[in-house]
């Protein structure tokens, strides 16, 4: 019986980890359902950007106040995770503060997430605020109803919780050290917890241990849960903030790629000895669609970029196409891209790990063209991204789908692109007039 | 008509055995625009001012293909620059100079991985060259008190990070530089980009170029500076949209300097 706490606790633990582990590996086979790409280059210069962007946050101050708050979280998410170690050993081992004989140092740690621990609460506070009372602008926009708005304040919540829990647990610990209570350590700092402790003066041992226990039990349970929660959160960019701004683009934002399917087929088009009407060979692969219309066309980044959309509508704000009430919200473009890549996947477990056409797609049922046909390709919200996202290179690929397989551009667009094919401009003149403004 | 300019082919350039120091990429708009000749023709004064030897392709030319790319119409795209790049190639160019940021940002950018490799340079950039090496200096007064704000491009600025040169090059003017509240990194697009400019714009509640315009109006300005002769038509439609038609002007960096040096 004695090893019943620390046997309850490994599974616990394992059950965590093991479901985190599932939801890790449905996540990186819906990536990985998107084309390949060649991100294999400048290496150092992907750590470096690693490094600057997504540790050191370089992006998230653009705006000073989400910026400071968002830092703070960030650390005492950080910070806590040494906290987290110990817990996790004191939990299998049985021991209580494993730590502790650290001293001074371990003095120094417990009081630094202390006070981490009321700074998160404080910008967990200001962020709820910010959502649901001043109602920010980018908070409120028609793609944040429904989940994506509970996901923003349920993290919230969650946060606070956390962090109140582990203050409890540090406030009834100090007052079992100060009553010698066995197996009570005396170690660490507790330069906040120690400010509610007094709620439990003349509490009995027994009862503080209950709440310490709890506390613990509780803070714990809540920290592997909230690791499970992720997936289905925008707060999934935690983590894939990492990986996302090490693929992010390190060209010119200007800079499309130059689709090489077409190349190959202009290259053919324009030499003059291939023979333009030969029977295309037995073995010639399936003729490459052009674009996307849905999210197995797009690359593994793009899909990467889908997850690591934390919602945070920047991009949106600054999007001049948005700002002038038009439908098209670069954020809605990411978190559509994350939805209809969740339902290929559900669709993909639900039928044996097969892709079973469900006679939906990303186009259409997702997003609509007048969405797509707004973007003025400003690159005002790859800019604002704070973790390199990239939602122009989707719109460009569902306008190349439009255009190249469905011809279904807007009407004065069709007659720009045959002016240029007939004129070499896209006005109706003629090519020999090119030199007329010399002597207008 | 106005005064002669001296503007030569690649083609003429080759009869004689000779080549350019630069290739002038004029583009469609700068070719066929009303508005954007007169950039043009202004790039062009102080070209021959600056004694610089420079080429058109003249009919030559074909659109880069930029806005066909934009559209999603990568074959149209390509097809253009496969035919401009066999031009550009046969005349052995080496350095380019465009008033216009789409075919700067093409040509530079995306020619390449089709066998395109130049020196691709934006004509601010080649004005400040010019300043820098003595060949072009401005003494004028001109708009010496004049209230100037610059609209950044966004395929000159976000696109290429390209901000100081036409900053630097409006400086000698002797004008007052006033930024936007939004400016470089931040800039609103003028609403033209990504083909929007031969289109009607989606239902909305407002025009973007409407919007930009006010950005620059109230930094309360007596001109507002352009680089690239979409922006200079859509702040143009909104200066009149804001009906203030009578008290702003819009002016490319090319036309301002060769105002203020008496061109
Ligand atoms: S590139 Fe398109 S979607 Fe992005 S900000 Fe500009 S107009 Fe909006
Ligand atoms: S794409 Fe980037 S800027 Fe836009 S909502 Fe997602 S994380 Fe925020």
């Amino acid at each position: 019986m004695e090893y019943l706490p620390n046997i309850l606790f490994a599974i616990v633990l394992i059950i965590g980890i093991g479901f985190f582990f599932k939801n890790v590996k449905k996540l990186s086979r819906n990536i990985k359902l998107g084309k390949d790409v060649d991100v294999s280059d400048n290496k150092s210069q992907r750590w470096k950007n690693m490094a600057r962007i997504a540790l050191g946050q370089t992006k998230m101050v653009v705006r000073p106040i989400a910026g400071l708050m968002h830092i703070i979280v960030y650390v005492g998410f950080v910070i806590i995770n040494i906290e987290v170690l110990e817990i996790i050993i004191d939990g299998v081992l049985g021991t209580h503060r494993i730590f502790a004989p650290l001293g001074a140092l371990y003095d120094f740690l417990i009081g630094s997430f202390e006070v981490l621990a009321l700074l998160v609460i404080v910008a967990v506070i200001v962020f709820w605020i910010r959502r649901n009372i001043i109602k920010l602008k980018r908070f409120i926009k028609p793609e944040m109803d429904g989940w994506p708005k509970k996901d923003g304040n349920m993290i919230l919540y969650i946060e606070l919780v956390l962090m109140l829990l582990f203050l409890t647990m540090n406030a009834a610990d100090f007052q079992l050290q100060q009553l010698d209570a066995a197996h009570y350590t005396k170690a660490g700092a507790f330069p906040v917890s120690q400010l509610i402790a007094p709620l439990f003066d003349g509490m009995s041992i027994s009862n503080l241990i209950l709440v310490e226990r709890t506390a613990w039990w509780l803070h714990i349970i809540g920290i592997l849960s909230f690791l499970n929660y992720l997936y289905y959160s925008k707060h999934l960019h935690i983590l894939l903030a990492f990986p996302n701004t090490y693929y992010g683009k390190l060209t010119p934002q200007g800079k499309f790629n130059n689709v090489e399917a077409v190349t190959n087929e202009v290259k053919l088009m324009m030499d003059p000895s291939a023979d333009p009407f030969a029977a295309p060979t037995e073995d010639a692969p399936d003729p490459e669609k052009f674009g996307a219309s849905d999210v197995m066309d797009l690359n593994w980044v793009q899909l990467l970029n889908a997850y690591t959309c934390t919602e945070c509508g920047r991009c949106t704000s600054e999007c001049p196409a948005n700002q002038t009430g038009k439908k098209l919200s670069p954020r809605k473009i990411m978190m559509d891209t994350r939805d209809r890549l969740e339902e290929v996947g559900k669709n993909m477990d639900a039928n044996k790990g097969e892709f079973v056409e469900d006679g939906k797609q990303l186009l259409g049922d997702y997003i609509s063209h007048e969405e797509l046909w707004a973007c003025t390709t400003c690159n005002a919200c790859v800019e604002a991204c704070p973790v390199s996202i990239d939602p122009l290179s989707i719109i460009i690929e569902m306008r190349r789908f439009l255009v190249m397989e469905q011809s279904a551009a807007p009407m004065e667009l069709n007659n720009m692109m045959s002016n240029i094919e007939n004129n070499g401009a896209p006005w109706p003149y003629n090519q020999m007039d090119r030199l007329n403004w010399v002597n207008e | 008509m106005s005064e002669e300019l001296n503007v030569k082919t690649m083609e003429a350039f080759m009869a004689e055995g000779k080549q350019p120091e630069i290739l002038f990429w004029v583009g469609s708009a700068g070719s066929y625009d009303d508005r954007a000749k007169k950039i043009s023709r202004a790039f062009v004064k102080i070209l021959n001012k600056a004694n610089v030897e420079f080429a058109v392709l003249g009919p030559e030319e074909s659109c880069t293909g930029d806005v066909a790319k934009r559209a999603g119409n990568e074959f149209l795209f390509q097809m253009q620059a496969m035919m401009n790049i066999e031009i550009l190639n046969g005349y052995e160019i080496k350095r380019i100079v465009t008033c216009d940021p789409h075919s700067f940002n093409t040509l530079k950018n995306e020619y390449p991985g089709l066998g395109g490799n130049y020196d691709v340079v934006h004509h601010t950039q080649f004005i400040k060259e010019l300043m820098d090496d003595g060949r072009l200096s401005v003494k004028g007064e001109f708009y010496k008190e004049k209230r100037i704000t610059f609209h950044d491009p966004c395929y000159l600025g976000r696109a290429n990070s390209v901000y100081d040169a036409p900053r630097e090059v409006l400086k000698k003017t002797n004008a007052n530089i006033i930024e936007m509240k939004r400016h470089k990194k931040a800039a609103l697009c003028c609403g033209a980009g990504g083909a929007q400019m031969f289109k009607e714009p989606e239902k909305g509640d407002m025009d973007i170029n409407v919007l930009r315009t006010k950005d620059a109006l109230d930094t309360n300005p007596d001109i507002i500076a352009t680089g690239c002769p979409y922006c200079n038509t859509m702040m143009t439609d909104g200066i009149k949209a804001h009906e203030k038609e009578g008290s702003v002007s819009v002016l490319d960096v090319a036309e301002l300097i060769a105002n203020a040096e008496g061109l």
